[in-house]
């Protein structure tokens, strides 16, 4: 088998692959560094980080559903201050990747404050801009549902950093994502992230009850894959700027798949939390799957359907 | 935390809706009492986080209770059928906090994770009671195998059917047993109830609804009186005085 070469490139940043845990999905990346090797990641998006700490919502939060799941955390995190004085810091003395600090507010005054505290950070490399989170009111989605709001954000934001490369992470509770995706471009944008989580829902028949105390939450898993890359497929091709590919990845095809539809790095999330090797297996599964597709250059497939 | 293949050796019901499932792999496991497994059951998304009652050198005993889809599945594998497994997950118990004497109380399949704990407690030299809450007679579970460790074992039951009428608060008073540190799992009410009951240092194991089971999802976060904690990673055992009911 000829050397297969994993490496993208992502606005300047060089990825040894294009593989990055997805925000909400592995913590700090702290919480998983006994069980793998992290060094094997192309990159790490951290847990969506406020100006305050949170605690989040009430319990239950998490439900189960067909190829998915629901989740409904509302955004616990200790806030900005520990992500940029403690997280960042201990994850760069044990990784070497791209940190990915993943950024949300209530106002937009907000987010340009936290997203300048990330970019003067020098343990993270490229900024995520959370304008999709479903499960807090009067902030995170409010911002990713309306071109114009999603625009404010970006242009605050993109005032904010001067350092680093900023992305904007979309929802995919929109009709049409294209118009949202082109006003962060238009705005100052580096890159787009999609898809966050659909808003869903549970009801347990026997309790009569919703499953989640706060009755609706995201709903990510295999089952959004097909939705997923249709929107990247979409926004790569509408936009001129890189997208990071995320929603229902589970396996080195979907992987292959989502980089054929666009993407240049591709974020694996509800996966970790069923199987939290999910992303080295995918890794260790990616060369021979590129041998047998005659690919040798990852960087090569990018929107090449 | 690992990833590993179990087969089932065995699998029946042992109880009203309760089973005792013997898993085996390829291999030695370590465990402590209060610890975890997280189950992948195909067909179904998540994993099911299972409190581990026993250790053997190659494989774990659990208890489980058919409440919901999931555990229905798992009440008809056959033995041989392999699942894999996250383990060891959570913080456990501390049986070295004990210092002569334990006192034990379990509700329901409470009682499970109790019984690992009664044996490193006997380990460790320390004088063990228990005392087990039920609903009713056909629900009791793990009589036999603590009685076998040599220890005392009290029961109470709603109806009044096996031993005191009423909670393991009412047993508890009956028997009387000598203790400078309790542990329980069981339902919450029950919890609260204890641990506001009792003057003696204690553990109590929670239980949440779980993602990742493993402490990177937050899915699971409860407010204590030390900040948010997560129930499968910092806990599920936490120190009575840190739990806000």
């Amino acid at each position: 088998m000829v050397a297969k070469d994993l490496s993208v490139e992502l606005c300047g940043i060089r990825l040894k692959n294009p593989v990055i845990p997805a925000s909400g999905t592995f913590g700090f990346g702290l919480e998983l560094a006994d069980t793998f090797d992290l060094k094997l990641l192309g990159g790490i998006s951290l847990k969506g980080t406020t100006r305050e700490a949170r605690f989040g919502n009430p319990t239950p939060r998490i439900a189960e559903c067909t190829a998915g799941m629901i989740n409904s955390v509302g955004l616990q995190n200790p806030g900005i201050e520990v992500l940029v004085g403690e997280k960042a810091p201990a994850l760069r003395k044990i990784y070497d990747g791209c940190i990915i600090a993943n950024i949300s507010g209530y106002s937009v005054e907000e987010y340009a404050f936290n997203c300048a505290r990330a970019d003067a950070c020098p343990d993270i490399d490229l900024i995520e801009v959370n304008v999709s989170c479903p499960n807090v009111h009067g902030g995170g989605m409010a911002f990713g549902t309306d071109p114009a709001q999603a625009a404010a954000v970006t242009k605050a934001v993109r005032e904010a950093v001067s350092r680093k490369p900023v992305f904007i992470k979309l929802s995919p509770n929109v009709t049409d994502i294209v118009s949202i995706a082109r006003a962060c471009e238009d705005a100052g944008a580096d890159g787009i992230t999609l898809i966050n989580t659909l808003l869903g829902m549970r009801i347990d028949i026997r309790k009569r009850k919703p499953v989640i105390a706060n009755k609706m939450g995201g709903f990510s898993g295999p089952a959004v894959f097909p939705l997923a890359l249709r929107m990247v497929y979409q926004v790569a091709h509408a936009c001129g700027i890189p997208v990071m590919g995320c929603g229902g990845v589970a396996r080195a095809e979907d992987v292959v798949e989502m980089m054929m539809a666009g993407a240049t790095a591709v974020q694996v999330g509800a996966e970790n939390l069923r199987n939290p090797l999910a992303c080295p297996e995918i890794l260790e599964a990616l060369p021979p799957l590129m041998d047998s597709l005659g690919i040798n250059s990852l960087q090569d497939i990018i929107g090449i359907a | 935390m690992q990833k590993r293949i179990f087969h089932i050796e065995s699998n029946a019901a042992v109880a009203r809706d309760t089973f005792r499932m013997v898993l085996r792999t390829d291999g030695p496991v370590t465990v402590r009492s209060g610890q975890f497994v997280d189950i992948a059951l195909p067909g179904f998304y998540l994993r099911r986080p299972i409190s581990v009652s026993d250790v053997l050198p190659d494989g774990l005993i659990i208890y489980y209770k058919v409440v919901g889809e999931g555990t229905r599945v798992m009440a008809g594998y056959v033995p041989g059928t392999p699942l894999e497994l996250l383990l060891p997950l959570g913080s456990g118990f501390h049986p070295e906090k004990c210092r002569e004497d334990a006192l034990l109380v379990g509700g329901g399949l409470g009682a499970a994770p109790l019984y690992l704990l009664a044996k490193e407690l006997l380990a460790l030299g320390k004088g063990v009671s228990v005392v087990l809450g039920f609903n009713r007679a056909d629900e009791i579970c793990l009589a036999e195998e603590f009685r076998a460790l040599g220890v005392a074992v009290h029961f109470a039951t709603l109806d009044g059917s096996v031993g005191t009428r009423g909670f393991v608060t009412d047993a508890i008073a009956a028997a009387r047993p000598a203790f400078d540190r309790f542990y329980t799992c069981g339902p919450l009410p029950m919890m609260k109830a204890l641990c506001q009951a009792l003057d003696a240092p204690g553990e109590a194991s929670l239980e949440e609804r779980m993602g990742c089971g493993a402490g990177f999802c937050y899915g699971c976060s409860v407010r204590t009186a030390s900040g948010p904690k997560r129930v499968c990673a910092d806990g599920p055992v936490f120190d009575k005085e840190v739990i806000l009911w």
